[in-house]
């Protein structure tokens, strides 16, 4: 997708009165945050398990080279084929070559944010091969000639009228008069047409969860299955995955299993997890004749060793776009990249430069709920604070925020005129306040007052409440 | 230069690593070789007997159905009044699995068994799986000739056969059932972990049973 991520502020704008998005937009709050706190309550060692999955994968960073080399040596023994790409456009052509090498006219594709991140739709179709999602949310975004709007539920910015609407129009070969009101429906329908699709196909793609070091295994985790039928039923299976999902053994990957869903659905397990190792065995009566793995890398090297290296711990379970009210407010695809949300604001300027896109780290309040329950307890915030160091750094800064903060600064670090300035213009700002304590509109502060009012000063100001406190803590020792 | 050569070659100028030290392909040596458990849930560690019964509830509570029978001749019958009860036809796809095989299927005149991989077709698949997981009420079943993998996700109605003494506690104890046979390093070409039927959440988060895969998981824990 074309990045716009440095439109933030005017896609969100926008977003902010699409009264569809907003309506859609609910189901994010209703549909996950208890879920996730009833799963994660309901299982005592929660807390424990996001320590050692943490552990787990800084110990993979730790050792990253060596664990892709004996990934790559057990896949090769299983009978499959490992490719390097370095750059997006590197697994672009890899990907396409294979299709091509095995004559295919369709891909299907289970859901992948990496196939997003490197664009592989757009490169099959324009290479004559027509990719096919089968996950329902991609499929309903793929007709819709969109992208998706959240990491793990690709079309959770759309209500089932728009879906509807979208299936009458392309699904034309069945009866007009035909009930889509309910999504039950909808869902049946999509089945239908699409099962044709898996068996049609030439060459089935998918992302990975994880890939296992000890045995050369990529591992997928749906709910709906398609993912399965994609790879079980082409000829060849493609796993596209970046290079930093690798894990240990089967056991590790045991223990990240358990917070995954948990954080990312509220299950305890998905409804499917499956381990594949290699292509069809002699013995076999199913399953693919060539499995290949893509390793991108794609710039997440270069994070290795820097202040963002937390983020290769990311397992993808959109915990914290879920509790994020941002992301509420304004849904995913405002961020205007492939990855939304606060891991997106973290990841997208590691991938594509801070210079086009530093509205990202922007758009956050650092209310702090994105790391609070991040399984793999990244430090979302912090590392998106050093996005806005970097970014003021380079003079990127808009003009205002950069005389806003000078002008800050200078008070800041003149404290006496700073209590000086602030002992005469709280009390009067209070005293403008009137009887609803509120402002409605304030000069320089527009972008605030639009859309909410600004309380006015009450009481002492932080200096003086904190100074008595500080009085009152050393009373009793006198 | 290669691009695996130049992907490892920026890993390691990134972390300021050669490859070659000493220690750090020791750590790595020794994780593969002991590959630790890691932490395990208290409601895992039950008795067998507790392992049992937390298997069939947790299966029941994500959206399977499950029976528990004595035998593995009394499992045709239970996979007949299964099909009977749903107004399903008397006709079920099934691998070359022995422990299903053996079963005695003549007792069931009408029940038609097709044997081999589903094509699509199939209303209703029989499978038996490997192992049985308590904490999640997850069955593990591997690909091959016995129990095909397209038997797991084509047909809308998924009967799984599970032996009790086959449930354990944790995900981690399957995979000490996978090294016992498959040998350490080694897996089957598919191993799937089910658990429940197949769902989707993604139009407006409501969640649906039946979405590409099986509509229906039955389970028979066999005794």
């Amino acid at each position: 997708m074309e990045l716009t991520a440095n439109k933030f502020k005017a896609n969100a704008s926008k977003a902010l009165v699409d009264a569809q998005l907003q309506k859609a937009l609910g189901n994010v709050e209703k549909g996950f945050i208890g879920k996730r706190q009833k799963a994660a309550d309901a299982l005592p060692e929660f807390e424990a398990l996001r320590d050692n999955a943490r552990d787990i994968k800084n110990h993979v960073l730790a050792h990253l080279d060596l664990y892709l080399e004996e990934y790559e040596r057990k896949v090769t023994a299983a009978g499959g084929h490992v490719h390097w790409a370095e750059t997006a456009e590197d697994a672009r052509r890899i990907v396409l070559d294979i299709c091509k090498k095995a004559n295919a006219r369709t891909v299907t594709k289970g859901k992948s944010m990496i196939t997003e991140e490197i664009a592989l739709n757009d490169h099959l179709e324009a290479n004559g091969i027509e990719p096919v999602e089968t996950d329902l949310g991609e499929y309903i975004i793929q007709l819709r000639g969109e992208h998706p709007s959240h990491i793990i539920a690709p079309a959770v910015h759309l209500n089932k009228e728009q879906v509807e609407g979208d299936f009458r129009r392309v699904h034309t070969h069945l009866d007009k008069d035909r009930d889509l009101s309910e999504p039950v429906a909808l869902l049946g329908e999509a089945r239908e047409v699409l099962r044709q699709r898996y068996f049609a196909a030439d060459v089935g793609i998918t992302g990975a969860n994880f890939l296992i070091a000890e045995t050369g295994t990529s591992v997928i985790v749906t709910n709906e299955g398609n993912g399965d039928l994609t790879q079980t039923l082409g000829k060849v299976h493609v796993v596209v995955a970046s290079i930093e999902k690798i894990v240990p053994t089967l056991e590790d990957t045991s223990q990240i299993l358990r917070v995954l869903a948990r954080s990312a659905t509220g299950q305890d397990m998905s409804v499917y997890t499956t381990f594949s190792t290699g292509p069809k065995r002699e013995e076999d009566p199913d399953g693919p004749d060539e499995y290949h793995v893509v390793l991108l890398d794609n710039g997440r090297s270069a994070m290795l060793g820097t202040e963002y290296q937390d983020m290769l711990r990311c397992i993808r379970c959109g915990a914290c776009m879920n509790h994020c009210p941002v992301y509420h407010a304004v849904g995913g695809h405002a961020y205007g990249s492939v990855y939304p949300g606060p891991m997106g604001a973290v990841l997208t300027p590691s991938l594509n430069g801070i210079d086009e896109t530093g509205q990202l780290p922007n758009a956050s309040t650092f209310c702090g709920r994105c790391e609070s329950v991040c399984p793999m307890r990244i430090p979302l915030p912090k590392m998106m604070r050093h996005w806005r160091e970097r970014e003021f750094e380079r003079n990127l800064t808009p003009a205002v925020a950069r005389y806003g903060l000078k002008a800050w600064a200078f008070f800041a670090k003149r404290p006496k005129l700073y209590r000086f300035a602030v002992s005469f213009g709280m009390p009067l700002l209070s005293l403008f306040g009137g009887t609803s304590r509120r402002f409605h509109a304030l000069p320089l502060a527009g972008g605030w007052t639009r859309h909410r009012d600004l309380p006015a000063p009450e009481g002492r100001t932080f200096l003086q409440a904190w100074a008595q406190r500080e009085a009152q803590k050393q009373e009793p020792a006198r | 230069m290669s691009a695996r050569d130049t992907v490892l070659a920026k890993i390691r100028s990134s972390m300021r690593v050669s490859g070659s030290e000493a220690d750090r392909r020791k750590a790595v040596a020794s994780r593969l070789e002991d590959s630790p458990r890691g932490i395990i849930p208290a409601r895992a560690q039950l008795p067998k007997a507790g392992q049992v019964d937390l298997f069939c509830t947790m299966a029941e509570q994500f959206g399977a159905t499950l029976k528990r029978v004595g035998d593995y001749k009394d499992v045709p019958a239970e996979v007949a009044a299964y099909l009977r009860s749903r107004n399903l036809p008397a006709e079920i796809r099934m691998g070359a699995d022995k422990r299903l095989t053996k079963a005695k299927w003549d007792s069931e005149k009408n029940l038609e068994v097709r044997p081999g991989p589903s094509d699509g077709g199939d209303l209703a698949g029989v499978s038996h799986a490997m192992a049985g997981i308590a904490e999640t009420g997850t069955v593990a079943l591997f690909s091959g000739q016995d129990n095909p993998t397209t038997i797991n996700f084509l047909p809308e109605h998924h009967i799984v056969v599970l032996k009790a003494a086959d449930i354990k506690g944790d995900m981690e104890s399957v995979w000490t059932v996978v090294r016992k046979h498959q040998g350490k390093g080694e897996m089957p070409r598919a191993l799937n972990l089910v658990t429940g039927p197949s769902r989707s959440g993604d139009i407006e988060q409501t969640i649906l049973l039946g979405a590409h895969g099986p509509r229906a998981l039955h389970v028979i824990v066999v005794e």
